[in-house]
């Protein structure tokens, strides 16, 4: 069970194995195959938690059951959705420009899915580790946008359309909070790569280690996160009460199932920046010092600390989402520009300040 | 520079949009053609009719029983005082004195029917502005009232409890009970309803100064109910006009001045305070007798004209009456609540966003049956 | 004001007006063309000052059209029943007071839709609940649809 708490056995055994049967080319691809296909597995998986968990979390703030038939407590509910998703009629309106209409969600999911190659998931199990690993992520996160304005536009709808400029304006805001806010922790850092911001926890985290600063700097990002996936209370990009769907309004079958999902998958994504930033990645609660404290957390292994962190995450954003109401648009830009923008440009400064005093644990 | 922008023709058009007849937010099938410059709304033009059943037209041919049950299907969500407005014209052309326990009971299941009525749209309202949760909460404590009008009269929703003359069946013995549990039980979750939507920023910030009503337009537009009275229009049937057992409880007509939307929705919670405190003062109160006094089977109105007004959950319901002896009236019309505070609708929200009109249609609570008819 | 005074008052601005007390409300009828004078009297002049037009209507009578106005002035607390009266049934016409009552606006509009009387200087006069392309005027009592019939 060594594996479980160094994944770099495990990948390299893998390696080891195959090399010992083929070229070094085909090694390579074979490889490539292979952690395709295990992010594929994890996205559906993803996928099917994940919206399993928002109708139990949104059923449990709302004192309701949620989703009981299918399955054991409603377990295959989502798998039953998605069967349903499969056999709906992909409709299209006369107008609409094919092409772009039906790349669109495939742009959404690349995204998401060029995001999700670079995230720690535990020690050793990390598909690519850029050295700019964190700007990387931050680049490709914001790649979704563009699709979210080729559906809008694309669909021949106004709605769809409104709902597209809405995000364009919304995401293009936050995209600034959520940099500057990671920064925050890169002046800590002194790395933007992703395996070097993990180790560097290993005393502790940085939300605990930062003082103040870091904790404003996690605010903000979550607040700012929340924004870029288009979630409540900020989903004004669907805001199903003003632009009926929004930007999928058009969409129906397999390409509606394709946002659906790159939204859970977006959700997943900035939590999972998110804990690997402020709150430690895979890196146990340690306490520089407490030998004995921290051997006792490393009993449990690195990939059970990153998904229940994320999972922490997830369940806030759910949070917000199932209890506040919708923001209007020029107080979705007002909040960012006026307040979320200056607050995290002096923090950074005072976190520079600190790190240049060495006042930090 | 300016040439160049001038020769493509870079200013902003207007454009149409239209919301509705099927739109998550116009609560039933209303239809707005919404002229836009961006997200600002320059008008907003109703397009009614989606649902008109010519409710008035069939009345004509219908005897005053049978009329009753129509009202029902306009304000659905305040039919028993729909169908009291018109028994109360009936039993007035009639100078039928119904016994004091009928007024008893008729004004405790208007203030529940109240109560039910601003419960949903408490649920509605904030799931129009985003917050789902809300919506839930209303329905669940909804389902009290509606289960004590099942076990009074067997209907949840379309009621049919009132006759000329009275009632149709007696109450049930649980009544007093279940009414006196619920209101011990709402009197607990109503603060809930503050620390949910009214004291959340994002939500004080969504309808503070939004869709504002002077008291002059108000009273032009005929805007009633708590649309009205938030402007400053004390225009509360209950108080001005008592009828059944208004005059004998005590309460206030809640009033404000600032006419924006979260002056509605605070005047829209604090009714539900005072429709429990109304009920609380009867509940125990009920006045031994019959539930009705004996009408003749087939009604005629002596020759002449009746109005008669209530106060819904949504303001001023009339009927006007014309009867030529006949049993069915001559003419009959229904004076909606709805209809005139929709008309309202164009002046609020010129300037606002998209998301402020939802807003604005939300606190006018708007019930589409009851402004087609 | 008390109905006899109201009575006076409107005697004194339109000669020709049949009061009768009614059950419930005084009941005035005035020719239609003098609606808008006299309505914007009623809202004008602080003695009677009529602001809230509560219910407006028409009747479709055997030989004439009648417009029912119910006001009410929400500072003196008193209310009354104007009708005016069109003498034909054919292309029935009157002024709008939907400047003076703006309430009146969508009230006037779906009579117009469902009586076929037309408001003279009313901005957006259209049908309002029945389709564009509807003939007819419903809720006169000679109107005949043989597709929905009301049976009886």
């Amino acid at each position: 069970m060594n594996w479980l708490y160094d994944f770099s056995i495990l990948t390299q055994s893998i390696h080891e194995s195959l090399s010992g049967n083929f070229e070094s080319g085909t090694v390579l691809l074979l490889e490539m195959i292979l952690a395709g296909v295990a992010f594929m597995i994890l996205f559906a998986l993803l996928g099917l938690v994940l919206v399993y968990a928002e109708r139990k979390v949104s059923a449990f703030f709302q004192q309701r059951l949620g989703p009981m038939r299918v399955g054991f407590w409603g377990t295959a509910q989502t798998l039953a959705d998605v069967i349903k998703l499969l056999m709906k009629e992909p409709l299209m309106n006369k107008n609409a420009d094919k092409f772009l209409f039906n790349l669109a969600p495939y742009i959404i999911m690349i995204a998401a899915f060029m995001a999700m190659a670079s995230l720690p998931f535990a020690k050793g199990l990390q598909a690519l580790d850029f050295d700019i690993g964190l700007l990387y992520i931050s680049a490709v996160s914001s790649l979704g946008v563009v699709g979210i304005l080729l559906a809008g536009w694309s669909s021949d709808n106004k709605y769809s359309l409104i709902g597209a400029l809405r995000s364009g304006a919304q995401i293009i805001s936050y995209e600034l909070s959520v940099g500057l806010s990671l920064l925050t922790i890169v002046v800590l850092t002194g790395s933007l790569q992703l395996s070097v911001i993990v180790e560097s926890q290993a005393n502790g985290w940085w939300i605990f280690r930062g003082h103040i600063p870091a904790v404003i700097a996690f605010i903000i990002f979550l607040i700012a996160s929340t924004a870029e996936t288009n979630r409540g209370p900020f989903d004004l990009a669907e805001a199903e009460s003003e632009l009926t769907a929004g930007f999928h309004t058009e969409y129906s079958g397999m390409k509606f199932a394709f946002f659906f999902l790159a939204e859970f998958a977006n959700m997943f994504i900035v939590s999972a920046i998110g804990a690997t930033v402020f709150l430690g990645g895979w890196m146990p609660f340690h306490i520089g010092g407490w030998e004995g404290f921290n051997n006792v957390m490393d009993y449990i292994p690195p990939i059970v600390w990153f998904f229940g962190k994320v999972g922490f995450m997830i369940f806030m954003m759910m949070w917000f989402r199932w209890t506040f109401p919708r923001l209007r648009i020029d107080q979705l830009l007002t909040l960012e520009w006026k307040y979320l923008l200056p607050v995290n440009l002096m923090n950074i400064l005072v976190m520079a300040f600190l790190v240049l005093m060495g006042w930090h644990f | 520079m300016e040439e160049i922008i001038h020769d493509q023709e870079l200013e902003s058009k207007e454009y149409f949009i239209n919301m509705g007849p099927q739109h998550p937010s116009t609560h039933g099938v209303l239809r707005l053609v919404l002229s836009l410059d961006g997200e600002i709304i320059r008008k907003v033009e109703p397009h009614l009719g989606y649902i008109h059943r010519s409710i008035e037209k069939m009345c004509e041919h219908d005897s005053y029983q049978q009329i009753v049950h129509l009202t029902d299907r306009m304000d659905y969500l305040s039919c028993h005082i729909n169908n009291e407005a018109v028994c109360l014209a009936v039993e007035q052309a009639l100078e039928l004195e119904v016994p004091d326990r009928v007024k008893v009971i008729r004004t405790i299941i208007d203030e529940l029917t109240r109560l039910s009525s601003h419960q949903l749209w408490w649920g509605v309202m904030g799931m129009d502005l985003g917050a789902i949760t809300s919506f839930l909460y209303g329905f669940r404590d909804r389902e009290m009232i509606t289960d004590i009008f099942e076990e009074t009269c067997g209907a949840r929703l379309t009621m049919n409890y009132n006759i000329p003359g009275g009632l149709f069946f007696d109450i049930h013995p649980n009544f007093q009970k279940r009414t006196k549990d619920f209101i011990a039980y709402f009197k607990k979750k109503l603060p809930e309803y503050d620390t949910l939507l009214s004291n959340n920023v994002i939500f004080k910030q969504r309808m503070d100064g939004i869709g504002k009503l002077s008291k002059e337009d108000a009273i032009s537009f005929g805007v009633t109910g708590p649309t009205g009275r938030a402007s400053g229009f004390s225009c509360d049937v209950r108080k001005h006009h008592p009828y059944m057992a208004y005059d004998r409880v005590e309460f206030k007509e809640i009033l404000d001045t600032k006419g924006d939307c979260f002056a509605r929705y605070k005047c829209r919670i604090a009714e539900m305070w005072e429709s429990m405190h109304i009920i609380e003062q009867l509940i125990d109160n009920i006045p031994e007798g019959d539930y009705k006094v004996p009408t003749k089977a087939v009604i005629k109105l002596p020759k002449g004209e009746w109005y008669q007004k209530v106060e819904t959950a949504r303001g001023e319901f009339g009927v006007y009456i014309i009867s030529e002896g006949q049993r069915s009236p001559y003419r009959l019309k229904f004076r909606s609540p709805g209809f005139s505070n929709l008309s309202a609708l164009d002046h609020m929200a010129r300037g606002c966003k998209i998301a402020d009109l939802v807003a604005i249609m939300s606190t006018l609570d708007l019930v589409i049956p009851d402004i087609d008819r | 004001m008390n109905n006899e005074e109201i009575k006076q008052f409107i005697l004194d601005h339109v000669a020709e007006a049949e009061c009768m007390e009614g059950s419930q409300f005084l009941q005035v009828t005035i020719p239609a063309e003098k609606i808008l004078s006299l309505a914007s009297e009623l809202k004008a002049n602080p003695n009677t000052s009529f602001d809230y037009l509560f219910c407006l209507t028409a009747v479709d009578r055997p030989d004439h059209m009648e417009v029912v106005y119910h006001l009410k002035s929400t500072t003196h607390n008193h209310q009354f029943v104007l009708k005016a009266k069109i003498n034909t049934r054919e292309n029935p016409e009157i002024e709008t007071v939907c400047h003076i009552w703006r309430t009146a606006e969508l009230h006037e509009r779906e009579a117009y839709d469902l009586f076929g009387i037309k408001f003279l200087n009313h901005p957006d006069l259209r049908r309002l609940l029945l389709t564009d392309d509807w003939e007819g005027w419903p809720m006169r009592k000679d109107y005949d649809d043989p597709i929905n019939m009301i049976a009886y």
